[in-house]
C-alpha cells in the first residue's frame, strides 16, 4: 500500500484527508483546528534548537500521531500545543487564537495518569469542571463520562484502588469531562501491558471519532501510530523537524493489527521512521 | 467498549494472605499486653523510687512522691474539679500558641517549599532561630507583651512554629510535579491549586508537624507558666513545691503526662484520617 508523502514541513499545503473509514457516519467535528506556524525552540538562549521551523496544519476532528525517536522534540512540541510551555519563536494557533496558556479546551493526557490519591474516581474526573467553576455540570457530566470510559461502577472508589489501565481511563475521563476541542496524548499508554494498551488505543480512537475531537498523539511506537491515527507526522531529531507527513489509509476493521493492510502500513512507516532517524545528526 | 482491565487486587495482597489468619488479632492483643507491661514497669519503678525515698532519712520529707499518696491526691483533684481548673488555662495557652504557630508556619512553609530561592534565603536564618531554646525568648516576651498570658502564648508559638514550618515545606517539596502540571493543564488558578492540590497533598505533613509542635509546646508550657501567671499546670507545680505539697505536685505531673499523651493520640488519629497513602496502592 502506498500513500502520498510530504517531506520537510510543507504539510500545511497538502494536509492529508481524514480517516478512510466511513466519514459519512461520523459526527460533524467539534474538534479544534490547529496551526503551528514557524515554531522553533531552544531551552536556553545559547543552546542548540530542540525544534526548528515546524509548520503544520491539523484539521478539526483529525487524529494525528507525532512519531519520532526519543529526543526529537515531540513531547516538547505537545507541551507547546497545550500552552504548558512557550516556543522561542513562532506560534501555535488553535481555532484562530494564539495559545498562551493551558486551557480546558485543549487538554493534555500524560504518560502517567497522575490521579490525586486523596480523591475518588468521580472527584478526579471532575477536576477540570471544578477548576473552571462549572460545578453545576458535575452531577450530570461525570456519570456520563465515567460510563463512556467504562468506569461508571467505580465512581466512588479511591483512585488508588484501580489498576494501571483503569487509572489511565480515569485520566481520560478527567481530560474529556470539560468537553475539550483538542486532546493531546503524550505517550499515555507506554507504561501499560500490551493487552491493556491495545484496548485503550482502540477505545480512545473510538471516543475521539465519536465526539469529533481533534486528537494529537505523541508516540515512538509505530504500531500505535498506525492503529490510532488518520495521519502520521514523522519527526527527525537534532533539531526536531518534520521529516514526513503521511496519511494512514486503513479502515477501522484493519486497524487491529492482524491484517495485511496493517502490516503494509506498519512496514511503510517503519521505513519512514528509520529514514528520519538516519537523516538526523547524531547527538 | 469493554472493561478490559481486571479490577485491582484486594488490599491485603499476597503478603497479607500468606500470614496465618489469627495473627493480626493476636498482634492487637499483644500490643495491649505490652503496653500494660510497660505501664506496670513504670509503676514498679515509681513505687521502688518512692520506697527508697521514704526509707532514706535525708529524703523522707519527699515521701509523698510515692504512688499511693500521689494517686490519692490525683483522685481528690479530679473529684474536686481542681484538675480541670488547672488544665483549662494551660490547654487554652497551648491551643492559642499552636494556632498562631500554624497560621505562620503553614503559609511560610508552603512559600519556602514552592520557591527554592526563598528556601535558600531563609534556610540559614530559620535554622539559626530554630536552635535557640524557646525559653531564651522569655525576657523579650515579658518586655514585648502587656500580659503574662500573652508572653506565655508567644513562647509556646515560638517553640511550635518550627516543626510546623519545616514539615510543611518538606511536604510541599515532595509534591509530585505531575500533579501540579495536571492541575495547570486543566485550568487551575493559584487559589484552586492551593486548595485542591497543595493543601490536601501536604495535609499529613502539616498534621505531623503539628504533632511534633504539640510535644514541644507541652514541654515548654510548664516552665513558661512559671512566669507571673496564677493559673495553669506550670503554676500548679510551682505552687505545690512552694507549699511542700509533694503529693499534689506528683499528681500534677501525672495530669500533665496524661493530657499530653491524650493530645498526641488525638493528633495521631487525625494524621491517620488524613493520610491518603494506601499500603495496597498499585
Amino acid at each position: 500500500m502506498t500513500a502520498p508523502l510530504t517531506f520537510r514541513g510543507s504539510a500545511a499545503a497538502s494536509a492529508p484527508h481524514l480517516a478512510q473509514g466511513s466519514p459519512a457516519a461520523r459526527p460533524a467535528p467539534v474538534g479544534a483546528h490547529v496551526a503551528i506556524k514557524g515554531l522553533s525552540h531552544s531551552y536556553r538562549r545559547h543552546d542548540g534548537k530542540v525544534l526548528d521551523g515546524i509548520d503544520l496544519e491539523i484539521r478539526a476532528g483529525e487524529i494525528v500521531a507525532l512519531l519520532g525517536r526519543s529526543g526529537c522534540g515531540k513531547s516538547t512540541l505537545l507541551h507547546m500545543l497545550s500552552g504548558l510551555s512557550h516556543p522561542s519563536a513562532g506560534e501555535v494557533v488553535i481555532n484562530g487564537k494564539t495559545v498562551r496558556e493551558p486551557s480546558p479546551r485543549w487538554v493534555m493526557m500524560f504518560q502517567a495518569p497522575s490521579l490525586f490519591p486523596w480523591m475518588t474516581v468521580a472527584q478526579n474526573a471532575a477536576l477540570g469542571l471544578r477548576f473552571t467553576r462549572r460545578t453545576k455540570e458535575i452531577a450530570t457530566r461525570i456519570p456520563e463520562i465515567l460510563d463512556l470510559v467504562d468506569l461508571g461502577a467505580f465512581a466512588d472508589r479511591n483512585a488508588q484502588d484501580l489498576s494501571g489501565g483503569q487509572q489511565q481511563r480515569v485520566a481520560l475521563a478527567r481530560s474529556l469531562a470539560p468537553r475539550p476541542e483538542l486532546l493531546l496524548l503524550d505517550e499515555p499508554f507506554s507504561a501499560l501491558d500490551a493487552f491493556t494498551r491495545r484496548n485503550l488505543q482502540k477505545d480512545v480512537r473510538d471516543i475521539a471519532r465519536d465526539l469529533g475531537l481533534t486528537l494529537i498523539l505523541v508516540t515512538h511506537d509505530v504500531a500505535e501510530a498506525v492503529r490510532m491515527s488518520d495521519r502520521v507526522i514523522v519527526l527527525e531529531a537534532n533539531p526536531g523537524r518534520v521529516s514526513c507527513d503521511t496519511p494512514i489509509t486503513l479502515d477501522e476493521a484493519e486497524r487491529d493489527g492482524g491484517s495485511d493492510a496493517f502490516q503494509g502500513e506498519h512496514a511503510r512507516l517503519m521505513k519512514l521512521y528509520a529514514r528520519a532517524a538516519d537523516d538526523a545528526p547524531r547527538s | 467498549m469493554s472493561l478490559a482491565e481486571p479490577s485491582a487486587a484486594p488490599s491485603a495482597g499476597s503478603a497479607g494472605r500468606s500470614r496465618p489468619r489469627s495473627l493480626p488479632r493476636l498482634g492487637h492483643a499483644r500490643g495491649i499486653a505490652n503496653a500494660a507491661l510497660g505501664i506496670a514497669a513504670l509503676m514498679a519503678l515509681w513505687w521502688l523510687g518512692g520506697w527508697g525515698i521514704a526509707h532514706d532519712p535525708d529524703l523522707s520529707a519527699f515521701a509523698d512522691f510515692a504512688p499511693a499518696p500521689t494517686l490519692t491526691s490525683l483522685v481528690q483533684m479530679v473529684e474536686s474539679g481542681d484538675a480541670a481548673r488547672m488544665a483549662g488555662p494551660s490547654l487554652q495557652r497551648v491551643g492559642l500558641g499552636l494556632l498562631f504557630a500554624t497560621l505562620v508556619g503553614v503559609p511560610v512553609g508552603i512559600v519556602i517549599g514552592r520557591m527554592p530561592r526563598v528556601h535558600e534565603i531563609c534556610n540559614v536564618p530559620f535554622q539559626f532561630l530554630r536552635m535557640i531554646s524557646p525559653l531564651s525568648w522569655m525576657p523579650i516576651a515579658v518586655m514585648a507583651f502587656a500580659t503574662w498570658n500573652g508572653a506565655i502564648v508567644f513562647l509556646i508559638a515560638m517553640a511550635a512554629v518550627w516543626p510546623i514550618l519545616f514539615s510543611t515545606a518538606g511536604g510541599v517539596r515532595r509534591i509530585d510535579p505531575a500533579w501540579l502540571k495536571v492541575a495547570r493543564n486543566l485550568g487551575a488558578r493559584p487559589v484552586a491549586m492551593l486548595l485542591t492540590v497543595i493543601l490536601p497533598a501536604v495535609a499529613v505533613d502539616i498534621l505531623q508537624g503539628i504533632r511534633l509542635a504539640l510535644g514541644v509546646a507541652w514541654v515548654v508550657l510548664v516552665p513558661a507558666e512559671y512566669l507571673g501567671v496564677t493559673s495553669g499546670l506550670g503554676y500548679a507545680i510551682n505552687d505545690a513545691r512552694d507549699t511542700l505539697d509533694y503529693a499534689r505536685l506528683g499528681a500534677t505531673v501525672v495530669i500533665i503526662g496524661v493530657i499530653g499523651f491524650g493530645l498526641d493520640a488525638a493528633v495521631g488519629q487525625l494524621v491517620k484520617k488524613f493520610n491518603w497513602v494506601r499500603s495496597s496502592a498499585h
